[in-house]
């Protein structure tokens, strides 16, 4: 198998640098500047020792012995990103972005967030590294995170709410790239997840992959072999591409990701690119994309915020192309059953988002014999979403 | 190219020569298609001519415009809901050029295009009376699949060239451009400066030793005193946020088209004003 993306930064015909000529120079200084920074001795060896350090490496890979035992199929392993700082896998890239920040002497750190998890996980990175940092957030979903707001802003963030567009993910990735063109001599643009133009896709896939390459010696520590299935929630696909991605040359591990059914497929209240889109470009790449017949995007839904945009990686693109990958959807309903089955069998509270992933895999595991081994990569934990979950249980808090 | 089937081979390179021939600089003012209506944008494509425009860059709205700042962003918003698609808008161009041969430019990023398809979209442009496509977020590296259709049917590709861009990129951008390089006068996105970048006078004479073709300048120019100092070095002065907000500002009013047609006349008064008329030249 060739190695990509390839020189152009594709990963088949998806992926590119689709942006604004004044960021065409940044995006080769970036490329060149990352390609030295992970053949630097110096970088590993300062990644390795925040990510053990700061980060809390390697996370735990889990054995679900009582929803095993429940749904009396494949055995289920739950990788535990949801351990990380920060409460989420997000911030195996902001860490290693924000080293090649200061490697480059970028003094000012910029992102967007939806959630607010990756602007959280930005904001601790600015904090610790000493950068300026601003944050990107539809207004929305400031308003709706009210919490993770205060969270940047104690971390000495400034918050900065975009009113444009439909006020969420997608216009403030809009206006963390429109901050960029302005500023991007002196501002490192951190981008939360395995899109945009290339060199990006390929950075966070790296960053990220770290969860794969953990869960390999894991599991063969545990089971002396390799899964037999790994599932993982996908939007903008990082947690995903980050634990498939060192199992991709590896034919008989099955990769599963799990998109936002929202309130169904067959209404446009959903999230789910790979199952309902169509070829695209937005937000420099060229993928698979929630839009209309004239090539205008569309707004999406998905109960947890962290799914909610209309666009996947390019790797996802191709890997669906290719087969190598499947796809399946789950909705909010099946999502919010999922997090308190987890809660209730194992203790666990996952994020919403790891939730569909969980769901998919409470599907899965009753069809596959007993010997089979699947992994859910549990991405995030829960505690930012009980606001959500109260209300959708018709709970006041 | 010797396979060229449009019906106006080299609209833009024609008007550029006529131009130079008076020493004078080019207008080209941004509109948004749509913006308010189609019904509008026509009657202001001929307002803005007659009032001096000597090319005219069209915007095609884009739900997602990342190099776009405000007053652009509510022009898009305000096109897309008055239902200016591309098939829309090139049937408007159709009907414009029983009218005017006025030199059009669709100016837009790529979504929109790659979903229509680049090869339809540049036989369906030309047929209409298009001369050039600027895609904003479509860089040279990516640009291939649109520019060999654009070069088929007689299509000028229009590039940027930005304060960022290195001479050496620049000179290699210029040799796959046509019609004329667009610099960006500032590290930013589009909108009203209160002043221009003081090394824009320099840049631009930096870029002429990369190229023959026509340079404009545009992004943050807002203001005739603005036009007119940048005609004195630039091929043509491009404003659109201002006009945006103008039209904006008269969105109910009747007298929108009058109101952008002074605005337009003032631009070209200040650009021609700038430089010297050529012995023999009249305006």
């Amino acid at each position: 198998m060739q190695k990509l993306p390839d020189s152009r930064g594709r990963f088949g015909q998806f992926g590119g640098r689709y942006v604004a000529e004044t960021l065409m120079p940044a995006l080769f200084e970036l490329e060149t500047a990352y390609q030295q920074a992970r053949r630097d001795p110096k970088f590993r060896a300062d990644l390795k020792r925040y990510s053990a350090e700061y980060v809390g490496r390697p996370t735990p890979l889990y054995f679900c012995a009582n929803l095993t035992a429940k749904l009396g199929g494949a055995k289920i392993y739950l990788k535990r990103e949801d351990l990380c700082h920060t409460g989420a896998h997000k911030v195996n890239n902001t860490l290693g972005q924000a080293l090649l920040a200061v490697r480059m002497g970028k003094t000012r750190v910029t992102a967007e967030t939806g959630a607010g998890q990756h602007g959280v996980a930005t904001a601790t990175m600015a904090a610790l590294f000493r950068r300026q940092c601003e944050i990107f957030m539809g207004s929305v979903d400031v308003e709706r995170q009210a919490l993770n707001v205060f969270r940047m802003k104690l971390l000495g963030a400034t918050v900065t709410p975009v009113d444009s567009g439909s006020k969420s993910l997608k216009d403030a990735l809009n206006e963390a790239l429109r901050d960029w063109i302005a500023t991007v001599r002196d501002t490192y643009y951190l981008i939360g997840t395995a899109a945009g133009p290339h060199p990006y896709p390929m950075i966070v896939r790296d960053l990220q992959s770290v969860i794969g390459r953990e869960t390999r010696r894991q599991i063969i520590a545990r089971e002396n072999r390799l899964p037999d299935v790994i599932v993982a929630c996908v939007n903008g696909g990082s947690n995903a591409i980050g634990i498939f991605h060192p199992f991709i040359r590896d034919a008989g591990v099955r990769l599963v990701g799990v998109e936002a059914a929202g309130l169904g497929l067959s209404g446009p209240l959903h999230a789910a690119t790979i199952a309902a889109g169509s070829v695209g470009v937005l937000h420099g790449n060229r993928t698979y994309l929630l839009q209309d017949e004239m090539g205008q995007i569309r707004e999406t839904h998905s109960i947890a915020a962290g799914l909610d945009y209309p666009g996947v990686g390019p790797e996802h693109a191709w890997l669906k192309d290719t087969g190598r990958a499947e796809y399946a959807a789950v909705t909010d309903a099946e999502a919010l059953d999922a997090l308190k089955a987890l809660c209730e069998t194992e203790g666990i509270i996952p994020a919403l988002e790891s939730s569909h992933a969980v769901a998919h895999a409470i599907k899965l595991a009753p069809t596959l014999p007993r010997e089979r081994i699947m992994v859910v990569n549990l991405s995030g934990r829960g505690d930012k979403d009980m606001q959500t979950v109260a209300t959708a249980f018709g709970v006041t808090l | 190219m010797d396979t060229h089937n449009n019906t106006h081979p080299g609209r833009i390179a024609a008007r550029f020569r006529e131009l130079r021939a008076r020493n004078e600089a080019a207008l080209i003012p941004f509109i948004v298609a749509g913006d308010p209506s189609l019904r509008r944008t026509r009657e202001l494509v001929l307002e803005l001519e007659a009032r001096g425009a000597d090319l005219i860059e069209l915007g095609v709205p884009f739900s997602d415009p990342m190099a776009d700042g405000p007053a652009n962003q509510r022009a898009a918003a305000r096109g897309l809901a008055a239902g200016a698609t591309l098939p829309a808008i090139l049937a408007m161009v159709s009907e414009l050029r029983r009218a005017t041969q006025v030199p059009l430019i669709l100016f837009g990023y790529y979504n929109p295009i790659f979903h229509y398809g680049c090869d339809r979209l540049c036989a369906d442009a030309a047929r209409a009376g298009i001369d050039g496509l600027l895609v904003v977020d479509l860089p040279p590296e990516e640009a291939a699949e649109l520019a060999r259709p654009a070069a088929h049917n007689g299509l000028d590709i229009i590039y940027l060239l930005a304060p960022t861009t290195p001479l050496e990129r620049a000179r290699r951008i210029a040799r796959s451009a046509s019609g004329f390089l667009y610099y960006v006068s500032v590290t930013g996105v589009t909108g009203a400066r209160a002043r221009l970048s003081a090394d824009l006078a320099g840049n631009v004479e930096q870029l002429r030793t990369v190229t023959k073709l026509p340079i404009g300048v545009g992004f943050g120019i807002s203001t005739p005193a603005q036009a007119g100092q940048v005609a004195a070095f630039a091929d043509a002065v491009v404003v659109g946020s201002a006009l945006s907000l103008l039209i904006e500002a008269d969105y109910n009013e009747n007298d929108l088209v009058a109101t952008a047609g002074e605005f337009v006349a003032a631009l070209k008064d200040a650009i021609r004003a700038a430089r010297p008329a050529a012995p023999g030249a009249t305006a």
